[in-house]
């Protein structure tokens, strides 16, 4: 069973089983405009909910992207570095930014379902 | 401050009927970008692109123009009829004040372009140093627009043929569907184009004019910045203060030769000293070599030791890649210089290039 929850900063975790895919919501890509860089966390890279997880550019400025919750990044989006564009174009699939082994499942309970992000961000 | 109302230009509710994302710059409520900075960006590049930029300062000045020469880097003498420069004011240690674009498109005088955020310190401080020797004119009841872009000649010669038969730095009065404009054949992009003082009562009716042709885009704070960037202009209060010289700043060519001859300027000593014998440190553009933007800030390091800092960086979306402008001690100033600019705490590796990193294509007849 997968699910997907927000953060009142705009990023998204789906949920499979104890992994969690982290991106950016198409709400925080319009806002953002056309991404021009991308920096992500090395795999192993552990980071406790909220830290700073990677760091997405436009051509304006520089945006933190926060760890919607605690654990262990296992895996990393390579693609972007090459591709940044993928984030503006598919923000909640192919432009994924890591994956998350999720430390403590309570966490989630604390962000938004997707009514509470579309009631945030309207 | 913050609770300093801000002031609104002319075209204030034409930029949120277009869409415009509004912020606070120098005082003023202005347009940071309507579609996006990229493909404003772009638009400007491959059409035309039109920028409000009447929260600049506008003055005329007469009576003796040496008086403003004492602080100043241009030859007024040597300033003909219809013709432009851009100048730099200087305070008495050859620091720059501001950088300003002064004309002569009439026979009443010079006409000066200032930055919005100096504007008022600039006004006062000129009409201090003239004194009763020369007039100065503020001109509150102008609005200032920029059409810029590679058919941007083509967009004016419907509007005022003569007008689009300046070149590059010419200047002049000429009539737009019955108003009164001051052209220059100049700009803040790299591109060829035009700035338009026009009256504040018809600026709205001139943008909406000038936006009717479809080569023709509103573009805001946000391009007018990456545009002028990968044109390696510099950005006054970022790229050059009151603590850098012309000659630190690589605008030396700023610095008219008979005005160096003469040696009758505000800091002339500093600056003929520097010229001479070479200033610490200096200007020069960063070429990143991978993808992360360096942006104001960012610390430059050679072998490991930060020798400097970016003054002004982001992503150049014509070059492709990131791009930046900073400061490095004159050893580490010329082109194919190795530097690593420190991006959160990851050293980077960049190199001093030549600017413009995106060639300029003025128009010289």
């Amino acid at each position: 069973m997968t699910e997907t929850r927000f953060t009142k900063d705009h990023e998204w975790i789906r949920i499979e089983g104890e992994e969690g895919t982290v991106g950016i919501t198409a709400y925080a890509t319009e806002q953002l405009g056309d991404v021009v860089f991308v920096e992500l966390p090395e795999v192993g890279k552990t980071v406790k909910q909220g830290d700073e997880l990677a760091v997405v550019e436009s051509v304006k400025a520089a945006s933190e992207v926060y760890a919607p919750v605690s654990g262990e990044v296992i895996a990393i989006n390579d693609v972007l570095e090459g591709e940044p564009a993928k984030v503006n174009e598919s923000p909640d699939a192919d432009g994924w930014f890591v994956k998350i082994k999720v430390a403590d499942a309570g966490e989630l309970g604390g962000l938004m379902d997707d009514a509470a992000y579309k009631a945030h961000t309207s | 401050m913050a609770d300093t109302p801000l002031h609104r230009t002319p075209l204030y509710d034409l930029h949120v009927e277009l869409g415009a994302k509004m912020v606070p710059f120098a005082g003023y409520e202005m347009p940071v970008q309507y579609d996006g900075v990229m493909p404003e960006h772009n638009h400007t590049r491959t059409h035309a692109g039109l920028f409000d930029v009447s929260h600049m300062g506008q003055a005329r000045l007469t009576g003796d123009e040496a008086a403003l020469e004492a602080v100043i880097t241009a030859d007024l003498a040597a300033l003909g009829a219809g013709e432009q420069k851009y100048s730099l004011l200087l305070n008495d240690k050859g620091g720059i004040k501001d950088d300003f674009m002064v004309s002569r498109p009439d026979d009443k005088g010079l006409f000066l372009v200032v930055n919005a955020a100096c504007k008022r310190g600039d006004f006062d401080y000129i009409a201090a140093t003239i004194a009763d020797r020369a007039t100065l004119t503020e001109m509150p009841e102008r609005a200032l627009l920029a059409l810029q872009g590679p058919d941007a000649g083509a967009v004016m010669a419907e509007h005022a043929p003569e007008a689009a038969k300046m070149v590059f730095m010419q200047a002049g009065w000429f009539e737009i569907a019955g108003m009164d404009v001051m052209v220059s054949r100049s700009g803040y992009t790299g591109e060829d184009g035009f700035e338009i003082s026009v009256a504040k009562h018809e600026a709205e009716k001139l943008a909406r004019l000038l936006l009717k042709d479809d080569r023709v885009k509103p573009i805001g704070l946000g391009a007018r910045d990456s545009l002028r960037l990968e044109a390696g202009l510099c950005l006054y209060g970022h790229d050059m203060d009151e603590t850098i010289t012309p000659v630190e700043a690589a605008l030396t060519w700023a610095v008219a030769k008979s005005r160096r001859e003469r040696a009758n300027f505000a800091g002339a000593d500093v600056i003929l000293d520097q010229i001479a014998n070479k200033p610490e440190k200096k200007r020069v553009g960063i070429q990143p070599k991978d993808r992360a933007p360096a942006r104001e800030g960012t610390e430059i390091a050679v072998d490991g030791k930060v020798v400097g800092v970016v003054t002004s960086g982001g992503f150049g979306p014509t070059v492709g890649a990131p791009v930046a402008m900073g400061y490095v001690p004159t050893e580490f100033a010329s082109p194919g210089t190795a530097l690593e600019l420190i991006v959160r705490g990851k050293a980077r590796a960049a190199e001093v290039v030549k600017t413009p990193f995106a060639p300029h294509r003025f128009y010289r007849g």
